[in-house]
């Protein structure tokens, strides 16, 4: 497995609570390769943004071990840059002073003023937010400050992008726009991200595997499937597309057939 | 605020999202409306919001001057009226900037000698009420160790320390500081200690995926993120510590407005207590306001996420 880009080996994790153990993660183990796009899908309460948040190093795996291109990962970093689920801008810094904070503290020693200047601006006008740099998070959309939390993640050129159900709080129409943005950095870039989800289709139109978590507690992977779609990819042309129905349906039988969710499965 | 919100000057934010709708997305700029008859015809508008925020207390006032007029208008009353005090006191009233000697000095310079007290005092109190409470809301055992000792000695009186200052420092000024400072300090500490606990995990999360250290950490995320609790207290620690001056120079004595109201006492000049007593309101009526504002500005757009 050494040989994967990133590699999770055996992660288990749980919770200590008072006298009582909670099993989040069982025996997950992964490999990715470089310039994949991984989305990892399950009910609530599976364990996904545990998981998600072992990968980031916020969240010490309880055994087993995170290799990214061969070194352990044992802490937070800017080469696993990470999309939160409400964005996390800092309301108190504009647009751009949001990216800047980023690109200041990694690009500190090799990219001169002008340079973290240009790159800024570079990362900002990728989500299409240029316009934008000005204003503080709490006057744009819901939308835009995703886009910006996307530069924010994307401005420190990470080993690793980490989306941790990025499009879950947008409408759908701002959701559409969001995921070819990101098809369109991916394939532009060619960056490896790891996108937790819970929505099928996003899940089938972004990832080359979809990851499917079986139900918590004790969660562990229980299908990878391939999505074997050529890019770059059209979301009406795949609506009616063979392959693209069939992953969805494969996707769709794991989540409601044979891990059905069970409220209150304790 | 209201009014800039009627007039979207750019519809720019709307167009984005639905940038490849463009069509639909020009038609919000279809909206120039009228931005001409704009200050000439709000002049109206504008004088009577004035009037309806100025007539009602100005209404009040002159009643309650009115009600105080009459009940001490016998000449045996123990307190003067409003008349009475406008001409007892019409020398220090008409001529604030005078200079005698020794304590006789105009009512600009008892409250400004008081201001440099409560000034140095206060900020004192607010670095180390910031630090204190930053390391109370960074540190569990910090929290336990001296929150309930914290707990304990801010409800002391103000005035209950100044003998004890009195008997440390040896002197009357520093005293009167120090009592400034415990004063102020107590609600800095708690209310830091609350905000820096109250620090959203998602900033905590961005700053160790960007492994901000230590300083970057404190400056970058923490005290933005604190900052409204901070004013909080620092709006509560303002106050108290302009409670507290009045009491504690009219125990050491010297120029300052405390001690002017008990000079006052001591000479039986009723009306001078009165006017002095109105000086204090309105500077502590500033003072919070002051530092309501300094928060506004420093605050502002982090009550917003």
């Amino acid at each position: 497995m050494a040989q994967h880009y990133l590699t999770l080996e055996l992660v288990d994790k749980s919770f200590q609570r008072g006298g009582t153990k909670t099993e989040v993660l069982t025996q997950v183990s992964l490999g990715v390769a470089k310039g994949e796009f991984i989305s990892i899908i399950g009910h609530s309460g599976c364990g996904k943004s545990t998981l998600l948040n072992i990968i980031a190093g916020l969240t010490p795996a309880t055994s087993g071990v995170v290799f990214l291109e061969g070194k352990t990962v044992d802490a937070p970093g800017p080469d696993r840059a990470v999309v939160f689920q409400n964005h996390s801008l800092l309301p108190w810094l504009t647009v751009y002073e949001n990216v800047a904070l980023a690109v200041g503290k990694v690009f500190r020693r090799t990219k001169s003023r002008a340079e973290q200047h240009d790159w800024i601006l570079h990362n900002l006008d990728l989500v299409q937010m240029g316009h934008a740099r000005d204003k503080r998070p709490g006057e744009i959309s819901g939308g835009m400050k995703q886009r910006v939390g996307i530069a924010r993640a994307l401005s420190m050129e990470p080993k690793v992008l980490l989306l941790d159900e990025p499009f879950g709080a947008l409408d759908a129409l701002t959701r559409a726009h969001l995921q070819d943005a990101v098809m369109e950095i991916h394939a532009r870039l060619g960056n490896t991200m790891i996108m937790i989800t819970h929505d099928v289709d996003e899940a089938v139109l972004l990832s080359d595997r979809i990851v499917m978590m079986t139900n918590g507690p004790a969660a562990r992977i229980g299908e990878v499937l391939d999505v074997p779609i050529v890019r770059p990819r059209n979301r009406i042309e795949l609506a009616g597309d063979r392959t693209y129905l069939k992953c969805r349906e494969a996707v769709l039988k794991f989540l409601y057939e044979r891990h059905r969710f069970v409220e209150a499965a304790e | 605020m209201s009014v800039a919100q009627i007039h979207p000057a750019k519809p720019a934010p709307a167009s984005v999202d639905a940038r490849p709708m463009t069509p639909q997305a020009r038609i919000l700029s279809f909206m120039p409306r009228k931005p001409a008859e704009g200050s000439l015809a709000r002049l109206p508008q504008l004088l009577r919001q004035l009037g309806e925020s100025l007539l009602p207390p100005l209404i009040t006032l002159a009643v309650l001057l009115a009600v105080w007029e009459v009940l001490c208008s016998s000449p045996t009353a123990p307190l003067p009226p409003p008349s009475r005090v406008l001409t007892e006191s019409w020398q220090i009233i008409a001529d604030p900037f005078y200079r005698g000697q020794g304590t006789d000095q105009g009512m600009f310079w008892q409250i400004l000698a008081s201001l440099q007290r409560v000034a140095i005092g206060y900020s004192l109190a607010a670095i180390a009420g910031i630090a204190l409470g930053v390391l109370l809301g960074q540190s569990q055992w910090a929290m336990r160790g001296l929150d309930p000792i914290f707990q304990v000695l801010r409800t002391v009186p103000p005035l209950a320390w100044l003998p004890l200052s009195l008997a440390a420092f040896q002197d009357g000024a520093p005293s009167a500081i120090f009592v400034i400072f415990i004063t102020a300090i107590w609600p800095v500490i708690i209310n830091t200690a609350a905000g820096v606990r109250n620090i959203p995990q998602d900033y905590q999360n961005v700053a160790r995926v960007l492994r901000l250290n230590g300083f970057e950490y404190f400056g970058r995320i923490m005290l933005p993120a604190a900052a409204p609790y901070i004013f909080t207290g620092l709006r509560i620690g303002v106050g108290l510590s302009w409670l507290a001056i009045v009491a504690a120079e009219m125990l050491i004595g010297g120029v300052g407005i405390g001690f002017f109201i008990w000079d006052a006492w001591n000479s039986s000049l009723i009306s001078d207590i009165i006017v002095a007593l109105i000086y204090v309101g309105v500077v502590g009526f500033f003072l919070d306001r002051l530092i309501a504002l300094a928060g506004r500005l420093i605050t502002r757009g982090t009550a917003t996420a």
